[in-house]
């Protein structure tokens, strides 16, 4: 059976079982044909919606989320009980309102939350995909959100916007499929993963392939989890989300519970312990594996690559509206890599805005209350929901 | 702000030198602004003549504020960032009351003629007699009106008389189409025939529509 939707799907990693989403299945005849030239079939995609598709179904705003997000946008995480991650932004009468605007959000391919990826049942072998699943790339995850958007009946999305490795799909999005995006919001990303991405990425994946638990990839058959590796792997990671003056300004050299050094090595420093936690909360409702193909993922990204090198390029003729956001503080996506993506568009006539938020956030601030950024959301949806005629 | 788009600005609301500027956009053409401010010339422009316009600035604040109207809006320097964009990309392109700030004048108007089938430039007249007045008598940088800033601390690093912009006009093969006189602080603005000697004394500012020869 295929192009069937069907709500309560798939069994988290830990407890509870409300608003789970819907989940797309794609059977024998709708392949997901990967750029590694191999095939995904049959698979599912896991996704959310919020508000209503008007009669024209001319409303529909597509959210791609990034490395560690998945389909709960603004809604419970059924893991964890937390607020969806961009609760701020999203929702009745927020900066993309769902009172008015059809969100949709959907795990990527290669994720955790619903949509097929190595922690699924490889149908071959009737064991979890482990190091069987083939390497996904950023086009991958966007020809999937595509087959979704198919089913849906969606011809053109009104914005397609995301943060991150979500900014990465909406620019693939823009370059592959210029006639399906009407507006396209990237936030926070680059067009392609810098050496200093890649170094850091490569860092968490060998913490995760440390851990014995891991068992090169097939740590479920075996009954463990390389919890220790993916923890060390999310710290790392979490440090490079923030910037040394929001971490000075939050921890300092404050201690942990205690008055004095202990001259020994527990978390005596409060950042210690944040890092910990972080760390700690994140192997509940992350797959190791998934995050080793997903960062693998955004470290092949080079949308100019594909273009002769020439970014503009990948966007010539386009029609889309574009908006840009960079945040100062960012020093993993920093500005001079939006603004990057803001010449090559120019350079292809498009029409491009491009702002600079301040924050001393870091990366993380796309995912934050900025009122700044919210401001910037709302116009320039709410424009190019008026030139398209959207009420 | 949606619904906003839809409801257009009266052009009286407009700075009389904006709304003569407007005045020259034919409806639906595809519009630069370059050093847009606040958006208010190019926000009329999109709503009351439905134009597809853009604005590059450099104040990030006003290119936030910008795009949070609705606005498409890119933060940049019309010094450095114009060689991005591709040749006759654009119906018109607008500098008003900015080309006096560029570090290079001369380079940013062939530039304009490069990327715009037409050019709307407009400046302050430092030819003006209270200009002239000011100089010779008080033997210090004149401040007045349209000229608001000390020496020291003024943005405008390269002012101009209207007779210098027609020679710098006439060497980068600009042809004017229309040339407007500006009065009363910007308040006023008159048809003036480039080749007469009287606006160079007599006009504030001045309001050029350039074609490429």
């Amino acid at each position: 059976m295929s192009d069937a939707v069907h709500p309560n799907f798939w069994q988290p990693l830990k407890a509870p079982d409300e608003n789970r989403g819907h989940a797309l299945d794609l059977g024998p005849g709708q392949p997901l044909i990967l750029d590694s030239g191999k095939q995904l079939s049959p698979f599912r995609i896991a996704y959310m919606t919020y508000g209503t598709l008007n009669a024209a179904k001319s409303n529909a705003v597509l959210v791609c989320h990034a490395l560690s997000g998945d389909q709960f946008v603004a809604s419970t995480h059924p893991v964890t009980g937390k607020p969806g991650w961009w609760s701020y932004a999203v929702g009745p009468g927020k900066a993309l309102d769902t009172d008015r605007f059809f969100v949709i959000c959907a795990n990527v391919v290669g994720g955790c939350m619903g949509t097929t990826g190595p922690g699924e049942i490889d149908p071959a072998t009737g064991e979890p995909y482990g190091l069987g699943f083939p390497i996904v790339t950023i086009r991958d995850m966007v020809r999937a959100q595509t087959m979704l958007i198919d089913a849906l009946g969606i011809d053109q999305l009104l914005c397609v916007l995301g943060g991150s490795m979500g900014g990465m799909q909406v620019l693939q999005w823009a370059a592959s499929y210029p006639e399906r995006v009407y507006s396209a919001m990237p936030l926070a990303t680059a067009a392609r993963h810098s050496a200093q991405n890649i170094a850091f990425h490569e860092v968490g994946r060998q913490a995760i392939m440390a851990d014995p638990d891991w068992r090169g990839g097939d740590y479920t058959l075996a009954g463990v989890r390389p919890a220790k590796g993916l923890a060390v792997a999310r710290m790392a990671a979490h440090i490079t989300y923030l910037s040394e003056a929001a971490l000075q300004r939050k921890f300092g050299r404050e201690l942990h519970d205690r008055d004095a050094l202990s001259f020994g090595f527990d978390a005596d420093f409060q950042i210690e312990s944040y890092l910990r936690h972080q760390g700690m909360t994140f192997v509940d409702r992350f797959d190791a594996n998934s995050y080793l193909y997903i960062t693998r993922a955004m470290d092949y990204f080079d949308l100019a690559a594909d273009y002769g090198g020439v970014l503009a390029e990948a966007f010539r003729g386009t029609k889309a509206r574009f908006c840009l956001v960079s945040f100062t503080s960012d020093w993993l996506f920093p500005t001079s890599e939006n603004k990057r993506i803001a010449h090559a568009l120019n350079a292809a006539g498009a029409n491009v805005s491009f702002v600079e938020i301040k924050s001393d956030r870091g990366h993380d601030a796309f995912l934050l209350d900025e009122p700044e950024l919210f401001d910037t959301m709302r116009g320039f949806i709410g424009a190019a929901a008026a030139v398209k005629g959207v009420a | 702000m949606s619904r906003e788009l839809l409801t257009a600005k009266p052009a009286s609301k407009l700075r009389p030198d904006l709304a003569a500027i407007a005045e020259m956009i034919p409806p639906g053409a595809r519009v630069l602004d370059i050093g847009c401010g606040d958006g208010s010339l190019l926000e009329y422009l999109v709503r009351a003549k439905g134009v597809d316009g853009r604005g590059l600035e450099l104040i990030q604040q006003n290119v936030n504020q910008c795009v949070a109207r609705g606005l498409s809006v890119v933060q940049g320097d019309a010094d450095a960032d114009l060689n991005e964009y591709p040749s006759g990309i654009f119906d018109i392109v607008i500098l008003s009351q900015t080309i006096q700030a560029t570090e290079k004048p001369s380079y940013v108007l062939r530039e304009l003629l490069r990327i715009g089938k037409r050019v709307i430039v407009s400046f302050p007249n430092f030819g003006h007699w209270k200009v002239r007045l000011s100089l010779l008598i008080n033997g210090r940088m004149p401040v007045t009106k349209t000229l608001g800033h000390s020496w020291h601390d003024t943005p405008n690093i390269h002012l101009c008389t209207i007779t210098d912009f027609l020679t710098l006009a006439q060497e980068t093969g600009a042809k004017i189409e229309k040339a407007l006189t500006l009065d009363d602080g910007n308040q006023r603005t008159r048809v003036m025939h480039p080749n007469s000697w009287g606006p160079n004394i007599f006009a504030e500012g001045a309001i050029f529509l350039l074609a490429k020869q």
